[in-house]
């Protein structure tokens, strides 16, 4: 017995062994053009080449010694877990959830609201302003985007690679309408959403009669040719240049955060001037957006509109044997989605104080896309999470600094969040391919509510 | 076969006149003209591909008919030409719902869900197109305890009232039939079109569908099956029009189209030897109800 173990013991190791050399060799193989070579444009902006080999042994040697281990100890270790289980019977899926699981969203939620707080505490006035703003907003941004999107694509099923074009209709509504007319964000945030959901209309109605990878395309299309728009029609959006010096929003008038102005939030409280406090006041509305997204999403989902957008998700052609008018279905879910775009949009544009074309290009589409997901079409925990890991991560590579004494003075580790992102989508959909929430809460029960596994829901096919 | 100047008889609920459906060369429905009377269990028969699916398609509108006219008169005198009518309004202003060879569920919703989705117009309208529903409303309140003691009801006649939390994809098959099924009957429909509801069906199960449809009737609801099963068709029928090629080769009783050379030809009609066999025993009288 002790034998055969040894025996499988240092069989093991020689196939570990033997796989990471192969895998060092594929990556040499892979990377030696990709990484081993770089070419650069020298004084005289002739190309030139030159050699990085040892970056290119660090890939190298990442790929070998990372399928060493994985082969030799990790794959074995999980193996003898799972057997180790299933021999005491206990089965994987467990009914009983701790403490933080029940009450996760409670949780989270007051997390959240004391966020800004604790951000200040704990890092000081001025520290704290990168947590409330790069952190906070940046991320319960896309959190809004991501939960917007999911009604188009979660719910209704309907792939929308052209999101973004709303979220640009929301900032320019804000920015053109605040510039000309000088109504204030109070007024336009409501008005940027039903210009959206307006915007949304208009486009789903010629778009939605197609289907699958055609609707895919077209949406694509319309987020490109509204970024054009806003491109070329300089009189009205000064094209590229953008729009700057947008109005901040205000505390419902009552107090502003200008520090010229004399009913200033700083001032009126003897506060020491900072803008920490508009950055907080920020992350509350943005906060509070949040929830609305999510208390109508909930809502809605509890309606028969709601029910009937799933039901389009799971099989259209059903639908319409069940008088289901699946045009204005599609075009209610296409615009609902469009105004939280919209709505994002203009606070994106309150915060920034700027917009031009550049935020609202197709990579933010896919972005928003890549959260949901891997969320979990539909679920808006997972979503959530998704976008903090994502978002967050992001932010998190700019201050890798440490990166820098490995790969040297020039490299700047958020040119690589798109392959982060892309690793991290490979992971999640090798091991939860439906996502990190892939259940489904159903809308309705008799006797009790219980979670429909992702096996059964489908993802649509518009 | 000329029927298109007859007509409409006061108690037929559906008139199909001179139907024919061309797909590219292929004539699938050639010149066919039936009708099935209110109240009624008109089968529909004929070998594969004989063009069944194809008049349930015309009918509820997923094909438009290259030519001909299907009438629909409902219960209130109102009467609708449904090759006009859009598809989804073949079932939310003439009540006509069917169900589908190829079961379509929304298999990741749960089993009450689906029979709600089947609910939607009268929910919509309760919730003031989603908008008084989102103020939390009574009218949608109360609309919405409607819809799930309505669920409850065909639940119960379907036999799914256990089930009625599980997602619709994880039931067996025949319990799949039985909610494609009731789930039609929660759109409130005066025809119910049913697309071979026995195809795969054990025979305790087709056994409970039997009742199931029989009681559908007795309720005042008008079906019209397309069915593969005899036993089914001769058992529950009251009227059966069978199909060849896309035309009508006979049209009757149960009791005479089972007698009808014509049928038990087309029906059998795969290999000639065959044939001559079942019309031997015809003539010797030998064969028995419901075996062919
Ligand atoms: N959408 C379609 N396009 C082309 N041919 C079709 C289509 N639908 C049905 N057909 C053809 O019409 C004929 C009748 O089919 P169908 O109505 O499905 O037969 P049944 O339901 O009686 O078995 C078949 O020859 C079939 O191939
Ligand atoms: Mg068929």
């Amino acid at each position: 017995m002790a034998y055969t173990t040894e025996n499988n013991q240092s069989g093991l190791m020689a196939k570990a062994v033997k796989e990471g050399i192969f895998a060092g060799l594929i990556a040499f193989g892979m990377f030696l053009l990709f990484v081993g070579i770089e070419t650069y444009q020298d004084i005289n902006n002739q190309l030139v080449w030159r050699t990085r080999w040892g970056l290119l042994a660090v890939f190298v040697a990442v790929a070998a010694i990372g399928r060493f281990v994985t082969v030799g100890f990790i794959k074995p270790h999980l193996d003898s877990r799972k057997l180790a289980k299933a021999k005491s019977g206990v089965l994987e899926i467990s009914d009983e959830k701790g403490f933080f699981r029940t009450h996760f969203l409670k949780i989270a939620l007051v997390f959240l609201l004391c966020y800004p707080f604790l951000a200040m505490l704990i890092f000081g006035r001025q520290g704290s302003l990168k947590y409330v703003d790069n952190f906070g907003i940046q991320i319960l941004i896309y959190v809004m985007l991501a939960w917007g999107l999911n009604i188009v694509v979660g719910l209704a099923g309907l792939l929308d690679l052209g999101y973004v074009a709303f979220y640009a209709v929301g900032a320019y509504s804000y920015a053109l309408l605040s510039a000309h007319f000088g109504f204030s964000f109070w007024l336009l945030l409501p008005m940027a959403g039903i210009l959206a959901g307006l915007w949304g209309i208009i486009l789903g109605f010629p778009v939605l009669r197609l289907r699958g990878d055609y609707l895919a395309i077209v949406t694509l299309a319309f987020g490109e040719i509204i970024r054009l728009v806003l491109i070329n029609w300089t009189d009205v959006t000064r094209g590229t240049f953008g729009i700057s010096g947008i109005e901040k929003a205000t505390f419902f008038g009552i107090w502003s955060f200008d520090a010229g102005a004399p009913n200033n939030f700083a001032k009126v409280w003897g506060l020491p001037t900072s803008s920490v406090y508009y950055k907080m006041f920020l992350f509350y509305i943005i906060l509070a957006l949040c929830m609305l997204t999510a208390y109508v999403t909930i809502r809605l989902r509890r309606m028969p509109i709601g029910r009937a957008w799933e039901a389009l998700r799971e099989d259209e052609i059903a639908c319409r044997s069940l008088g289901i008018n699946t045009v204005t279905t599609k075009l209610t879910a296409f615009a609902t989605g469009a105004m939280f775009g919209g709505f994002a949009g203009s606070f994106f544009a309150a915060r920034q104080g700027f917009v031009s074309p550049e935020s609202f290009v197709f990579l933010e589409s896919a972005v928003i896309l890549a959260i949901v997901v891997l969320g979990g079409m539909g679920s808006l925990t997972g979503i959530a999470i998704a976008a903090v890991v994502m978002v967050g991560g992001t932010e998190l590579l700019r201050e890798m600094e440490f990166l820098k004494h490995v790969f040297g003075p020039d490299f700047t580790p958020e040119l690589y969040r798109m392959l982060l992102f892309g690793l991290a989508m490979i992971i999640v959909m090798l091991f939860k391919p439906r996502g990190f929430v892939g259940t489904r809460e159903p809308t309705a029960f008799l006797k009790e509510r219980k979670a429909v596994s992702g096996s059964f829901t489908k993802e649509g096919h518009g | 076969m000329t029927t298109g100047t007859t007509t409409m008889t006061k108690d037929s609920i559906l008139k199909v006149e001179r139907l024919s459906m061309k797909f590219g060369g292929l004539m699938a429905i050639n010149d066919l003209s039936f009708e099935a009377k209110r109240g009624e269990i008109t089968a529909l028969i004929g070998p594969n591909g004989a063009g069944k699916t194809t008049v349930f398609n015309c009918i509820t509108g997923f094909y438009k008919p290259t030519m001909g006219m299907i009438t629909l008169s409902r219960d209130n005198g109102k009467e609708f030409l449904l090759e006009r009518l859009r598809d989804f309004e073949i079932n939310k202003v003439a009540g006509v719902s069917r169900t589908f060879q190829n079961i379509r569920l929304f298999s990741g919703l749960t089993v009450l869900e689906n029979l709600l989705v089947a609910q939607h117009n009268v929910l919509m309208k309760a919730s003031g197109f989603t908008i008084l529903g989102l103020l939390g409303l009574p009218t949608y309140k109360n609309a919405a305890k409607a819809a799930i003691e309505k669920a409850q009801y065909w639940l119960e006649m379907a036999d799914l009232v256990d089930r009625a939390d599980d997602p619709a994809g994880d039931l067996s098959y025949g319990a799949q039939r039985r909610l494609e099924i009731a789930r039609a009957m929660c759109t409130g429909p005066e025809l119910l079109c049913l697309d071979e509801p026995a195809a795969g069906l054990n025979p305790k199960e087709s056994l409970t569908l039997n009742t199931l449809l029989r009681a559908i009737r007795d309720q005042g609801t008008s079906l019209l099956l397309i069915e593969h099963d005899m036993s089914v068709v001769m058992e529950i029928s009251d009227h059966v029009v069978v199909l060849e090629y896309g035309q009508k080769i006979s049209d009757g009783t149960p009791d005479h189209v089972k007698n009808d050379p014509k049928v038990i030809a087309a029906y059998l009609g795969v290999e000639d030897d065959e044939v001559e066999e079942i019309e031997e025993k015809l003539d010797k009288g030998i064969i028995e109800e419901g075996t062919v």
